[in-house]
């Protein structure tokens, strides 16, 4: 895995940054982190186990961003660094 | 000239008598652009004066410097409307050792009049002073520096405070009449480069807003209006300075004009567009007491249709003739509304301060229809719950609540549920409002409050509402 | 019709409170090369979790030609997109191309047969085969206009008054309507003048198209207005529909209604007028009958 990232700094958005790491280990900057923090953290998680990825370093600095565009950002940015695609080629 | 009361701020304040504990106060005309309170807590915390209590008309983001002060103990203890800010963060997480006690515009005027709150040395800033003490928010003269337009927040302090400094930027000759502040009340008058930045008085709420969702927002609220029943000749109004209320004053006009329609007066915070409307001959009388912007500052200076009035004359819920007890409409905005129609205009969904009750308890209760405008979510944050946060204003107050997912009646109005209906307009439960924002984002976890009370919602008549829990 | 980014999360997630008739999120222009395969991530997780209400959902896809098209059109199968519009259309052989992607996915995901396409044409072949591009397949629910790259491909530029455009727009209407299937005009991007986007509006509508491309909320009060029939024309058209039943009932041919001969354009029309009516809200259904 190399480092990668997707996403943007506007509101609804999440930036996503994702490297090499041992286990799942998030890190969240969030506008909502008292509110939703668990729960972002959950849906990163979820993405990427989803994905087989048991291994990976996150940072997210979050702008409020809905459970869809985290999932979206998630697997963009873990496409991005392993190289393997959701879609057929 | 003789008696003069023009002193240096230093003697003003050895003048007024002011010891530790005691109570100052100041009013808020300049907004983000108010310079008195720094400058005069500086001077004081300078002069070695502890312990004292700051009872502000309301306190925004340019009073973090407050900060160090109530760090070194110079303010122990904060009354005022709202905070905003580095002030209001540091205040949640449990900054100050008493518990703020917020009141609305209405509500801190009753408490001066009734001798609740108990002012030893108001600080007033003023555009315009003589030297015997008559002031304005604005200056007749050709060197005016700052204006501010309506003094009504300062009103009560300087007709009760024991001892009243007036701190102006430009002094001008006597007798600076007609008055807002009476030479009568006041005991000092100091002289200072400059009181406020005038340019900061309008804060930014004041443009023509080119959102889609407030424009949204705006025509939704006039239609509501249009229909509500009390769109009549002679109607009376009020408006916040969030961009959709100001807009829906646009699309109202349009309609008064198509039938006719004028308004008796505008009241409250006044705007560039209620003198707009006044001066096209749309609303007959302008009810200030508190100018949003330099357009209604200089209106007031100008036209005697234009009235200042003091906070007790425009929202006191103990004096009934207070101008809020003869309003027909008002717009208000919201934090958060709970399906109890519940208002919260105070505190953050992160449960950290940052607004200000303003008029809201006042002209929700006083008014005949009162409309709350607010989005559904602001970004990933609900502003339709099912609790508010904190209680600011109860919701048998509150008539009906716009959204773009639709428009709520509260069923204490079935009258009104039942003109809209019958308008065609998109009439839904609050439940499924609070619902739908839920659908969209998630229910939140609950927020980490501590044990402290940081902050005390009081109501108009002096009883508690609300209490307001530090943030761990 | 509203032009929405599709790597715009913002923008997506509340463009149908606005009331547009259909949204149509965007893979192809409004994203950069570097972005087209998050955008087409956001887009596939939006359809799927995102409740936009009845709004109709669109979204435009890449040509099958580049690296993008094939791998847009099976994430917004998979997301149950309503329409896939594929942008710069020149033969009714790309059409079918679109159709076997299309029938792939479904098949895989045991969802035939409901996905439909728009097909947007952008250029003079385009146009030349307007027909046979509308005809090309049963999915085919529409083709619009794309003036920006159609006045290039011509090699002249867009105008306000948009002579430019008068072949394309009438061509795109006869074919359509030969077709079977509906019409769009193209966007009118300059958002601070109402006034000629307004006179664009009305031409589009007296050409015969059944909609408009937008780009933004603002521009969905003025369409409406205008696509919107009066009350005066919804009377008149009740009474010529009221007035046809009740020759019907009684078996006789050739009726009148207010002096004039009413025969079957009229009565067309009249329909096509309360079906307006019904679809912007002014009548309910009950009404209308």
């Amino acid at each position: 895995m190399n480092q990668a990232v997707a996403g943007t700094l506007e509101s609804g958005d999440i930036m996503v940054t994702i490297g090499p790491g041992e286990g799942l280990q998030v890190e969240l900057q969030s506008s909502v982190a008292a509110q939703f923090g668990r729960q972002i953290k959950a849906v990163i998680t979820d993405t990427l186990q989803g994905l087989g990825i048991k291994d990976a370093h996150v940072e997210a600095i979050d702008k409020g961003a809905l459970d869809c565009t985290i999932r979206a950002r998630v697997t963009a940015a873990a496409v991005r660094a392993t190289g393997k695609d959701v879609w057929k080629d | 000239m003789r008696n003069s009361k023009v002193v240096s701020l230093e003697e003003a304040i050895v003048r007024s008598g002011l010891k530790d504990g005691m109570t100052i106060s100041f009013h808020h005309h300049f907004r983000g652009g108010d310079k008195v309170v720094n400058m005069v807590v500086d001077k004081l915390a300078q002069m070695g004066f502890k312990d004292l209590k700051l009872a502000a008309s309301s306190l925004s983001d340019v009073h973090a410097p407050l900060i160090d002060h109530i760090k070194n103990g110079v303010i122990t203890g904060i009354s005022t409307s709202g905070l905003r800010g580095a002030l209001a963060d540091a205040i949640s997480h449990g900054l100050l050792a008493e518990p703020v006690v917020f009141r609305s515009h209405g509500g801190r005027g009753s408490a001066i009049a009734n001798g609740e709150l108990k002012i030893d040395v108001a600080f007033l800033g003023a555009s315009s002073a003589d030297e015997l003490g008559n002031a304005c928010g604005f200056s007749r003269s050709q060197n005016a520096k700052s204006i501010c337009g309506s003094l009504g927040y300062a009103l009560p302090d300087a007709r009760y405070a024991k001892h009243v400094v007036v701190l102006t930027d430009d002094l001008v000759a006597y007798p600076n009449m007609p008055q807002s502040i009476s030479a009568a009340d006041v005991e000092s008058v100091v002289v200072v480069d400059s009181v406020g930045d005038s340019s900061k008085i309008a804060a930014g709420a004041i443009r023509d807003s080119k959102n889609p969702r407030d424009i949204l927002l705006a025509k939704q609220a006039a239609k509501v209006i249009i229909n509500s029943g009390y769109f009549q000749d002679g109607f009376s109004i009020q408006t916040g300075t969030g961009g959709a209320s100001l807009a829906a004053v646009k699309y109202i006009r349009e309609e008064m004009i198509n039938r006719g329609i004028k308004a008796s007066f505008a009241l409250g915070g006044i705007t560039a567009h209620m003198v707009k409307l006044h001066q096209e001959g749309l609303i007959g009388k302008l009810i200030d007491v508190q100018s949003f912007d330099k357009v209604a500052a200089q209106s007031i200076m100008e036209d005697p249709s234009h009235r200042e009035v003091s906070a007790v004359e425009y929202a006191s819920g103990q004096h009934l003739g207070s101008a809020t007890h003869a309003l027909d409409i008002v717009i208000l905005s919201a934090l958060e509304v709970d399906t109890d129609f519940n208002v919260n205009v105070l505190v953050g969904s992160d449960g950290i301060i940052r607004g200000a009750i303003g008029g809201h308890q006042d002209t929700a209760a006083d008014s005949a229809l009162s409309i709350i405008v607010c989005p559904l979510l602001r970004g990933r944050i609900p502003c339709v719950v099912p609790k508010v946060t904190t209680l600011i204003t109860p919701g048998k107050s509150v008539d009906v609540v716009v959204t773009e997912y639709g428009i709520a009646v509260n069923p204490l109005r079935p009258e009104i549920r039942e003109r809209l209906l019958a308008a065609g307009l998109k009439v839904v439960d609050i439940k499924d409002l609070a619902a739908k924002a839920t659908s969209i984002i998630g229910t939140p976890d609950p927020l980490p409050f501590g044990d402290k009370v940081v902050g005390v919602v009081m109501n108009r008549d002096g009883s508690v509402l609300d209490k307001i829990y530090n943030i761990q | 019709m509203m032009f929405v980014p599709g790597n715009n999360p913002g923008m997506m997630a509340d463009a149908h409170i606005y009331g547009p008739d259909s949204i149509m999120l965007d893979l192809e222009d409004s994203v950069t090369m570097a972005e087209k395969d998050a955008a087409r991530l956001l887009v596939h997780n939006a359809l799927k979790s995102i409740d936009f209400g009845g709004t109709e959902m669109v979204v435009r896809i890449n040509p099958l030609n580049t690296p993008y098209g094939k791998k847009d059109v099976e994430a917004v199968v998979k997301a149950g997109v309503q329409v896939i519009r594929m942008p710069k259309t020149e033969t009714a052989d790309e059409v079918r191309e679109l159709e076997a992607e299309i029938i792939k996915v479904e098949k895989e995901i045991g969802r035939e047969g409901e996905t439909r396409i728009m097909a947007a044409i952008e250029s003079a072949l385009g146009i030349v085969n307007a027909y046979a591009i509308a005809t090309a397949s049963p999915r085919m629910m529409g083709i619009a206009l794309g003036a920006e790259d159609y006045s290039a491909n011509l090699k002249t530029n867009r105008t306000p008054g948009g002579a430019e455009l008068l072949l394309a727009r009438e061509q795109i209407v006869v074919a359509a309507r030969a077709a079977g299937i509906a019409c769009f005009d193209t966007v009118y991007s300059n958002l601070d003048d109402m006034e000629t986007f307004r006179k664009e509006v009305e031409l589009i509508k007296t050409l015969g198209f059944d909609g408009k491309s937008i780009i933004n909320p603002r521009q969905i009060e003025v369409v409406n207005e205008v696509f919107t029939p009066t009350e005066k024309e919804i009377n008149k058209a009740r009474a010529v529909v009221a007035a046809i039943k009740e020759a019907q009932a009684k078996g006789s041919g050739v009726i009148a209604v207010n002096g004039k001969m009413v025969d079957r354009p009229v009565v067309l029309r009249a329909e096509r007028t309360i079906a307006l009516a019904v679809a912007a809200g002014v009548i309910s259904e009950e009404e209308a009958l």
